[in-house]
């Protein structure tokens, strides 16, 4: 792994591997914590696993009935939080020598979906298949508030970094922006684009697959999957839709100039002023590099593999993606070390 | 092979087909088109009318999804499985109202049909028998009105429910003759062309009738023959059928079963199922579509059997509570199963290898579980059967004989295929 201290800048165009940690099964999701020193993803065989990445040390945490989507912190308690297909969310201690479940609750009736925790720490949000927000005390698991509006299946949350407010997004693309303190829904952003019924195939494609606002607070980001031909095949192209978080209109459609067939799986936004988005599908995974300003991007870098899942380490120069093959990778949006 | 028809007259089919549209295949082709074979009921069947009603879940239902799960498994997926009203026999955690009917169904888990093609398995599956590049044979829904449909019955005997489309007959019978072909009932719509056209009254209507029986009468008086006794018998069912365009009307059921259904198509298609067998359609065959999940296999599985398992296990209910249990064999099959490898994009791919099918009522031993798969789900270890077996185990189930040939064009040919057997311990 390499050091961090004197880092070169940043420059999407250079990034390259700088890490590599094994699952022996399919891998769903990955996170890193925000001291920075693990990488954590969760596997098919219903555990997460935990890598430091300093030395590679593998731990597994094991508790959840099934497959783990989603992955949270505690910005400073060492707490993580994992959603699973369960329908619980356990808490950890996430640097435990043998993690362990400290709290375990049946916070959904069906699939939790995403979990997202408010910036001061006190909050967690939760979202799922029983069509609800749900907001939790974050420090010990009471349940706050349950908002519900979605009609669907709701796929992703987050909350404002500067505002008292959590988003969600759900199947049909529906996102909603919620006042945490009154539980009242402020406004709606729009994100059909993200959604196809497929009347051949009789059934729904599509989803805020990702989520992300800026760190100043002022543009959404939503990912998922456009211009779906083929449902049964999943045939269709990323997209992450930004919108103007006050106005609630949107102001960019990130696409790809690539021939590429899939989803946006994760995005993040760079304090260096670039969003970065993750693909899965057909055509392999990528990482995509957009600048606001057009809807192409100005960088694709071709992973070996899909990633269902990517994250920026808190040191701002690396990603993390997680891999069907088992892989999880770090990668460093640096030139290499000469 | 083709249907041998008494009139071997090309010009006399255009001119009932132009005459009754869609309709004639069902209804009003009731003697013209009728093979010289099997016209009176096999002694057998004396009795009550049995039915089929078979449940085709499009594209290829997962097996892991559905009635042979293997959580914890390295192709098991996120889904957990669940106890059902048969201890010890566990199913997907996405069919919960099914899962209590389940002393009312059993499980084929050990299918392997070694077809991964979905027209070819969808031949497999409802003929009995593999495509053969020079024979069609007739489907199970086809076989069943031939077999089990009273004479007189003025109703199609083989229908089909979906979503979209909608018309007949199907070409489904094969060498049965296009009496016995499906007619397909689009998005639970009645039959093409049995309403009365708006430009003619009723009063209109009638007089026609009437002078059409009066010419009838006059013409049969000094050349009576059994193709025009056969002729006003076709006019005479297509007129009654006309006259019960109601039964497919599923809004007259009471509001409180539809509610019971769920408001939604696949809801009142099952419904229009029981309305349906019980006016005695014979063989009944509802659509669900589509499984074809090569992409996010698990997301598709949660929308689709979140729609099919209540109304589903609410028909398996009503049928048992009315009565109508015993006399109805229940199949929910598809073309093949799906992959146990779950792929790249959350898909599972075409799987004739180890899947499996459910059956219930006419026959049918209720609460069993027949085959076995391996730990997860690769292989058949324990009964393979295929479809050959299952073919033979539905005419078995409601009372065919499946040894029993019929005369097409002259050739003597086995309902089902010889080679093959009943499933007989799933037999009751």
């Amino acid at each position: 792994m390499s050091e961090t201290a004197a880092m070169p800048p940043i420059a999407p165009e250079q990034t390259h591997q700088v890490g590599e940690f094994k699952h022996d099964c399919p891998l769903l999701s990955c996170r890193f914590d925000p001291s920075g020193q693990y990488v954590f993803a969760s596997a098919y065989d219903f555990s997460i696993q935990r890598w430091d990445l300093a030395g590679g040390k593998k731990t597994p945490l094991a508790a959840h009935g099934s497959w783990v989507w989603s992955l949270a912190f505690h910005p400073t308690a060492g707490t993580l939080y994992s959603g699973g297909y369960d329908g619980k969310l356990i808490f950890w201690e996430a640097a435990a020598e043998a993690p362990v479940p400290l709290r375990t609750i049946d916070a959904h009736d069906g699939w939790v979906r995403a979990v997202a925790v408010s910036p001061d720490g006190a909050l967690l949000a939760t979202v799922g298949n029983d069509n609800l927000v749900k907001l939790w005390n974050a420090a010990d698991g009471t349940h706050v508030d349950t908002l519900a509006g979605h009609a669907h299946h709701v796929y992703n949350v987050v909350f404002h970094p500067t505002l008292p407010v959590v988003v969600s997004g759900d199947l049909k693309g529906v996102i909603r922006a919620w006042d945490v303190a009154s539980g009242e829904e402020l406004r709606q952003f729009d994100g059909a684009a993200l959604w196809k019924y497929d009347q051949g195939f009789g059934a729904d494609i599509g989803g805020v697959r990702s989520m992300a606002i800026s760190a100043d607070g002022k543009h959404l980001a939503c990912g998922g999957i456009t211009e779906v031909s083929n449902a049964f095949a999943g045939i269709g192209t990323p997209l992450v839709v930004v919108f103007d978080f006050e106005s609630g209109e949107k102001v960019q459609s990130l696409a790809t100039t690539k021939k590429f067939r899939g989803l946006a799986s994760d995005v993040f936004f760079h304090g260096e002023g670039f969003i970065a988005g993750s693909t899965t599908g057909h055509d392999g995974g990528h990482v995509l590099f957009w600048k606001l300003d057009k809807p192409e991007e100005f960088f694709a870098l071709k992973l070996p593999d899909s990633a269902r899942a990517m994250h920026l380490h808190p040191d701002g120069v690396r990603v993390g993606t997680a891999e069907p093959g088992g892989n999880v990778r770090v990668w460093q949006m640096t030139a290499k070390a000469t | 092979m083709k249907c041998h028809y008494a009139c071997q007259s090309d010009e006399h089919m255009l001119a009932r087909r132009k005459f009754l549209g869609t309709m004639a295949g069902a209804a009003g082709g009731a003697m013209i088109g009728m093979p010289r074979v099997v016209q009176a009921a096999l002694p057998e069947l004396a009795g009550k009318q049995k039915h089929i009603l078979v449940f085709y879940l499009a594209g290829g239902l997962s097996q892991l999804e559905s009635w042979d799960p293997k959580p914890g498994t390295d192709t098991g997926g996120p889904f957990r499985a669940i106890g059902t009203s048969v201890p010890g026999t566990h199913i997907c955690e996405l069919l919960p109202h099914t899962a209590k009917q389940m002393h009312h169904l059993s499980i084929v888990r050990s299918v392997n049909t070694k077809e991964n093609d979905h027209g070819k398995g969808k031949i497999c599956m409802t003929t009995g028998r593999r495509q053969e590049p020079v024979a069609e044979y007739p489907h199970l829904g086809a076989v069943g009105a031939k077999m089990l449909a009273p004479e007189q019955l003025p109703l199609p005997g083989h229908i089909h429910i979906s979503s979209r489309g909608g018309g007949g007959p199907g070409s489904d019978a094969a060498f049965l003759g296009p009496k016995y072909a499906s007619i397909t009932l689009g998005n639970g719509e009645p039959p093409q062309n049995t309403a009365r056209p708006e430009g003619l009254s009723e009063a209109s209507d009638a007089r026609r009738n009437a002078f059409r029986a009066a010419a009838n009468a006059h013409f049969a008086r000094r050349r009576r023959t059994a193709d025009s006794d056969a002729f006003i018998s076709s006019f005479d069912q297509a007129q009654q059928l006309m006259e019960r365009r109601d039964v497919f009307d599923v809004t007259k059921e009471p509001a409180a079963d539809l509610e019971r259904y769920g408001d939604h198509e696949f809801g009142r298609h099952c419904l229009l199922a029981r309305r349906l067998l019980e006016n005695g359609v014979s063989c009944v065959q509802v659509n669900h579509s589509n499984y074809d999940t090569h992409y996010e296999n698990f997301d598709f599985h949660i929308e689709q059997l979140g729609e099919f398992d209540r109304p589903f296990a609410t028909l398996v209910a009503d049928l048992v509570d009315r009565g109508m249990w015993n006399d109805t064999l229940l199949i929910v099959m598809a073309e093949f199963g799906r992959t146990p490898k779950i792929n790249k994009n959350f898909g599972r791919d075409h799987w004739g290898t180890a899947w499996s099918v459910l059956l219930g009522g006419c026959g049918i031993q209720p609460g069993a579980v027949i085959g076995k798969t391996n730990a997860n789900g690769t292989e058949v270890v324990d009964r393979e059967v295929d479809h050959g077996h299952l073919f033979h185990t539905y005419l078995r189930a409601v009372g065919v004989d499946p040894s029993l040939k019929i005369d097409a064009g002259g050739r003597s040919i086995p309902v089902a295929d010889p080679a093959a057997s009943a499933i007989t311990e799933l037999l009751a």
